[in-house]
C-alpha cells in the first residue's frame, strides 16, 4: 500500500448548534481512488468544503503528507494541490475555455500581461492530455455539461493538483460521458493522484473506487478495501441504527383517501407518479437529491405546472394554477428552503403565522390584530415555540423556533393535506423532537401528511408508508411493516 | 409592532427635533407656527411622493419615473387647464392622479409581465416620460398668466391654519398609514418584498403586488404634477429634474430598506421633513448653496450606511451557515 498523501482526523464542524460534521476520519492515498458514501445530511458536502477551504474545522487535525496544516481559504487549497471539482459545473460562462482553465493563475508575459499565445498552448496541451479536441477559444457557454466538468478537470491539471476531490461528478451525464469521465479518471489514478469520488451509484464505484470510506450522521463509521466488500455491508454501513433517535409514532385511525396521485408528470424533473394518501396518514416519500421529490410536490401545489396527470383532491378532480388556490383547496407546503421560501423574517411572528390566509382574519379588508393574534398564540402554544413576544420579528428567533412559524403558518390555513419537505433539515434535536411529535398529534386529528425526507431514520420513523422516488420516477412502495433501511437503499440508489 | 423599527423612528424623531432646536437657537424665527406651516407647505410634495415609493421599495423594487411623471401629468393638465379655463379644478384634480396611475401601470405591467427589473424600466420610463414632456408642449412653457385663477388657488387655500396642500399630505399620510398597518393589501405589500419566495408559496402573487406599487406611485406623482405646477405656477420640460433621487432619499433616511419587506410610514414622513428642514434651514444659516447638496448627500450616505447595518441582523447569518 502507497503512503497517505492526506489524512483526516476526528474533524469536527457545526453550525449555529447543529452539528454537521462529529468524527470526520479519511485517508487518501497517491494513486488510488477513494469512494466516498453515505447518505444526504452525511456530512460528505461539509467535508469537502473544509478541504478545499470554505470552512474552517472547530477542531481535529488535516495532514498532508503527514504534516499538519489548516486550509485558509479556496486559493490556499490550490496552492497545497488539493482541488474539486463540483456536481454543478462550477465555471464562468463568458469565458472561453482557456481562460477558464487558467482562471486562477493565468500565465504572464514579461510585461506583465496575459500571455494568451501561452495560454492557449498550454490549454491544447492539457486538453490533448486528457483525449479532447475541445478548442481552448471556445466559449464556456456552448459547452454540455460534460464539456464542462472536463474542463475542469483540466484546470486542476493545471495545477497540478495530487488530490482530486470530484462530487458527484456524473450526477448530470448520460452514460456514455459517464464513461469517457471515468476513464479519465483512471488516468488521473494512473499519475499517482489521490482521488476522492463521492458517489451515490454503486456500479460507478465498483468500476473505479479503490477503497472506500462511509459517513452517517456527520462521522466517518467504516473504511476499507473494496474488493473484500459487499454491496450489502456498504449498505448497511451506511444505514447503521438510529442512534439516540426515538420517533413519537402514534397510531392513528386511516381513513378514506384524500389525496390521489395518478400519473404525475412534469419532465424533465418527475414522470409517472401514482400514490394515495388517506386521512390520518404520513406518506413519506424519501429519494436522494436530484429524485424529483421537492419538484413533484412544488408541482401538486401549484407553484409549477404539472405537464401531465391526474390529481384528485376527496375523489375531485383538481389542477392548481397558483399556491393560492391550492391553499384554498385545503393543501398546504411547507417548502424544503426555509430560507428564501419559508419566514419573512422581517415581520413579526403572530403576522407570518397568519400570512397565507390573511383574507381570514379581515372584515371588510380591515385586518384584525386580536384575530391575528388569537390564532398565533394558539399554535405558539402548541408548537412549543419559544419567543419572548409574538411581536418579536422572526429574524430574531433560532433556526428550529423559525421552522416551527412556518408550519404554524400552513396549518393555520386549516389544510387538509399537509405536505412537507424536509420538515427537520438541519434543525436542533429537541426542535426535531417537537416537530415530530406534532405530526403524530395532526394525523391523529385526521391531517393527512406527505412527508419528504432524506432522512432515513425519520421516514422509517414517522411515515405509515414509504414512497421511494429515483431520477424523477416511483420505484418502489413499502409498507412500514415491511420495510427495512436496507431496501429503501437499495431502491433509492441502484445497489 | 415591530419593536426595533419604532426605536428606529423614534431616534429619527428626536434626531429631526434636535435639528430643529439647533437652527431655532440662532434663528427663533424658523420654529413659529407660520414657518412650520410653510416648511410643511414646502415638503407636502416631497411627503407624498415618498409615500409612493415607499410601497415600491418595500416590494424591492425601485421607482426612478417619478418626477418624469410629475412633470408629464403636471403639463398635461396645465394645457387642459389653459385651453379650458373655465372647467375649473375639479377636472385637474381628477384627471392628475389618473394619468399618472397609467404611466405608473405601464412601469408596473414591464416589470409584472416581462420580469424586467424595475431599475431598467423606470429609468427608460424616467426619459420617456420627459422626453414626452416636450412633445406635449412643444418646448414651450405654461406660465402663471395662462393658468386659471382656480387651477392657482386651490392649493393655497388655508383651512385651520394650513393650506390644501399641506391638508393633503396629511390625508395621504393618515390613508398610508392606516392601509399598511390594517389591510390584507398592504400586509401582503411587506410580505411580498420581505420574502419573495416565501410570499409566493402563501398564495401572494409578487408581481401583482409590484404592479400596484407601482400604480398607485404613477397616481400620486401625477397628482403631484398638478401639485408642483399650481404651486411654482410654471409647467416645462424639466419641471422637478432629479427629484426622484430626493424623494428615494427621503424613503432611505426614514428607514425603508432598499432590499424590501421594511418601512414604516412615520419613518418616511420625518425622512420627508428631516430633507425639507436642511432645505430649509442651511440657506438661513448661510451655508452656501454650493454645499447643501454635499450636505445632503452627506445625511443619505449615512443613513444608507446605518441602514445597511440594521438590515441583516445575525439570525440570517447564521441561518445561510446553516445549510452546509
Amino acid at each position: 500500500m502507497t503512503e497517505a498523501i492526506l489524512t483526516l482526523e476526528s474533524v469536527t464542524k457545526s453550525f449555529a448548534g447543529v452539528h454537521a460534521l462529529t468524527h470526520g476520519a479519511l485517508e487518501l492515498r497517491a494513486g488510488e481512488v477513494t469512494a466516498l458514501i453515505g447518505e444526504n445530511g452525511a456530512g460528505k458536502s461539509t467535508l469537502v468544503k473544509i478541504l478545499t477551504g470554505v470552512y474552517r474545522p472547530d477542531g481535529g487535525t488535516i495532514r498532508l503528507r503527514g504534516q499538519p496544516v489548516a486550509v485558509t481559504s479556496a486559493a490556499h487549497a490550490r496552492s497545497l494541490g488539493i482541488t474539486a471539482i463540483h456536481q454543478e459545473a462550477v465555471v464562468f460562462d463568458d469565458l472561453t475555455v482557456a481562460e477558464n482553465i487558467f482562471i486562477e493563475d493565468r500565465p504572464r508575459t514579461r510585461l506583465g500581461a496575459v500571455d494568451w499565445a501561452l495560454m492557449a498552448t498550454r490549454s491544447r496541451a492539457i486538453l490533448k492530455e486528457l483525449e479532447s479536441d475541445l478548442d481552448p477559444t471556445t466559449p464556456m457557454r456552448q459547452l454540455s455539461v460534460a464539456q464542462k466538468h472536463l474542463v475542469q478537470i483540466a484546470r486542476a491539471l493545471s495545477v497540478d493538483a495530487r488530490v482530486v476531490i470530484m462530487d458527484e461528478p456524473t450526477a448530470a451525464l448520460s452514460h456514455r460521458e459517464i464513461e469517457d469521465l471515468l476513464a479519465i479518471v483512471r488516468r488521473l489514478r494512473a499519475e499517482g493522484r489521490a482521488i476522492l469520488f463521492i458517489s451515490h451509484k454503486f456500479d460507478e464505484i465498483e468500476a473505479i473506487a479503490d477503497s472506500y470510506a462511509v459517513f452517517r450522521d456527520g462521522a466517518a463509521v467504516g473504511a476499507g478495501r473494496l474488493a473484500q466488500t459487499s454491496r450489502d455491508e456498504l449498505v448497511a454501513l451506511m444505514v447503521g441504527r438510529p442512534v439516540g433517535q426515538v420517533f413519537p409514532k402514534t397510531e392513528a385511525k386511516i381513513g378514506p383517501p384524500v389525496l390521489e396521485a395518478q400519473g404525475l408528470t412534469r419532465l424533465p424533473e418527475f414522470e409517472g407518479i401514482d400514490f394515495t394518501l388517506r386521512r390520518g396518514e404520513i406518506l413519506g416519500i424519501y429519494g436522494l437529491v436530484g429524485s424529483g421529490r421537492s419538484e413533484m410536490a412544488r408541482a401538486i401545489f401549484g407553484v409549477s405546472q404539472l405537464g401531465a396527470g391526474h390529481l384528485l383532491l376527496d375523489g375531485q378532480a383538481v389542477r392548481f394554477a397558483h399556491p393560492g388556490q391550492a391553499i384554498k383547496a385545503g393543501i398546504a407546503y411547507v417548502p424544503e428552503d426555509r430560507q428564501s421560501q419559508g419566514a419573512v423574517l422581517t415581520l413579526p411572528i403572530f403576522q407570518n403565522v397568519t400570512l397565507a390566509r390573511l383574507g381570514h382574519y379581515a372584515k371588510a379588508g380591515f385586518l384584525s390584530g386580536r384575530k391575528e393574534r388569537k390564532t398565533a398564540s394558539i399554535l405558539a402554544q402548541a408548537m412549543q415555540l419559544k419567543a419572548a413576544s409574538l411581536d418579536q420579528n422572526v429574524e430574531e428567533l433560532s433556526g428550529g423556533n423559525q421552522q416551527k412559524v412556518v408550519i404554524a403558518k400552513w396549518l393555520a390555513t386549516d389544510p387538509k393535506v399537509l405536505i412537507l419537505d424536509e420538515p427537520t433539515k438541519g434543525i436542533d434535536v429537541g426542535s426535531k423532537a417537537a416537530v415530530h411529535r406534532f405530526m403524530g398529534a395532526l394525523v391523529r386529528q385526521g391531517l393527512a401528511i406527505l412527508m419528504i425526507s432524506s432522512e432515513l431514520p425519520e421516514v422509517m420513523g414517522m411515515a405509515d408508508r414509504i414512497l421511494v422516488m429515483r431520477r424523477g420516477r416511483s420505484v418502489g412502495l413499502f409498507e412500514r411493516a415491511t420495510a427495512t433501511p436496507e431496501t429503501i437503499i437499495r431502491a433509492a440508489t441502484d445497489a | 409592532m415591530r419593536l426595533h423599527k419604532i426605536d428606529r423612528d423614534v431616534g429619527l424623531f428626536v434626531i429631526t427635533l434636535l435639528l430643529l432646536g439647533g437652527v431655532a437657537l440662532k434663528f427663533p424665527d424658523f420654529i413659529t407656527p407660520r414657518s412650520l406651516a410653510d416648511l410643511l407647505d414646502d415638503t407636502a410634495i416631497l411627503v407624498l411622493l415618498a409615500l409612493g415609493q415607499m410601497l415600491v421599495l418595500l416590494t424591492r423594487a425601485v421607482d426612478l419615473s417619478v418626477a418624469a411623471n410629475l412633470a408629464l401629468t403636471g403639463m398635461l393638465v396645465a394645457l387642459l387647464n389653459q385651453a379650458h379655463p373655465g372647467w375649473g379644478v375639479l377636472p385637474v384634480v381628477i384627471l392628475s392622479p389618473l394619468i399618472g396611475a397609467l404611466l405608473g401601470a405601464f412601469n408596473g405591467v414591464l416589470v409584472w409581465k416581462l420580469k424586467i427589473p424595475s431599475i431598467v424600466v423606470t429609468l427608460g420610463t424616467l426619459s420617456v416620460y420627459r422626453g414626452a414632456v416636450y412633445v406635449a408642449s412643444g418646448g414651450a412653457w405654461v406660465n402663471s398668466n395662462q393658468m386659471s385663477e382656480s387651477f392657482l388657488g386651490f392649493i393655497r387655500t388655508q383651512m385651520l391654519g394650513l393650506t390644501v396642500l399641506s391638508w393633503l399630505a396629511v390625508v395621504g399620510v393618515i390613508l398610508f398609514a392606516l392601509a399598511l398597518r390594517l389591510s390584507v393589501t398592504g400586509r401582503n405589500f411587506y410580505a411580498a418584498g420581505g420574502n419573495p419566495g416565501a410570499a409566493t408559496y402563501a398564495g401572494i402573487d409578487v408581481g401583482w403586488m409590484q404592479f400596484l406599487a407601482f400604480t398607485a406611485s404613477g397616481a400620486i406623482a401625477g397628482l403631484a404634477g398638478y401639485l408642483w405646477v399650481s404651486r411654482f405656477a410654471v409647467a416645462y420640460t424639466d419641471v422637478a429634474q432629479g427629484f426622484e433621487l430626493q424623494v428615494i432619499a427621503a424613503c432611505v433616511i426614514g428607514g425603508v430598506s432598499i432590499s424590501g419587506g421594511v418601512g414604516t410610514v412615520a419613518g418616511v414622513v420625518l425622512g420627508a421633513l428631516f430633507l425639507g428642514i436642511i432645505k430649509n434651514a442651511l440657506p438661513l444659516v448661510g451655508v452656501s448653496p454650493f454645499w447643501q447638496m454635499a450636505i445632503s448627500g452627506l445625511v443619505i450616505t449615512i443613513a444608507v450606511i446605518l441602514n445597511a447595518r440594521g438590515d441583516h441582523s445575525s439570525p440570517r447569518r447564521i441561518l445561510e451557515e446553516a445549510r452546509p
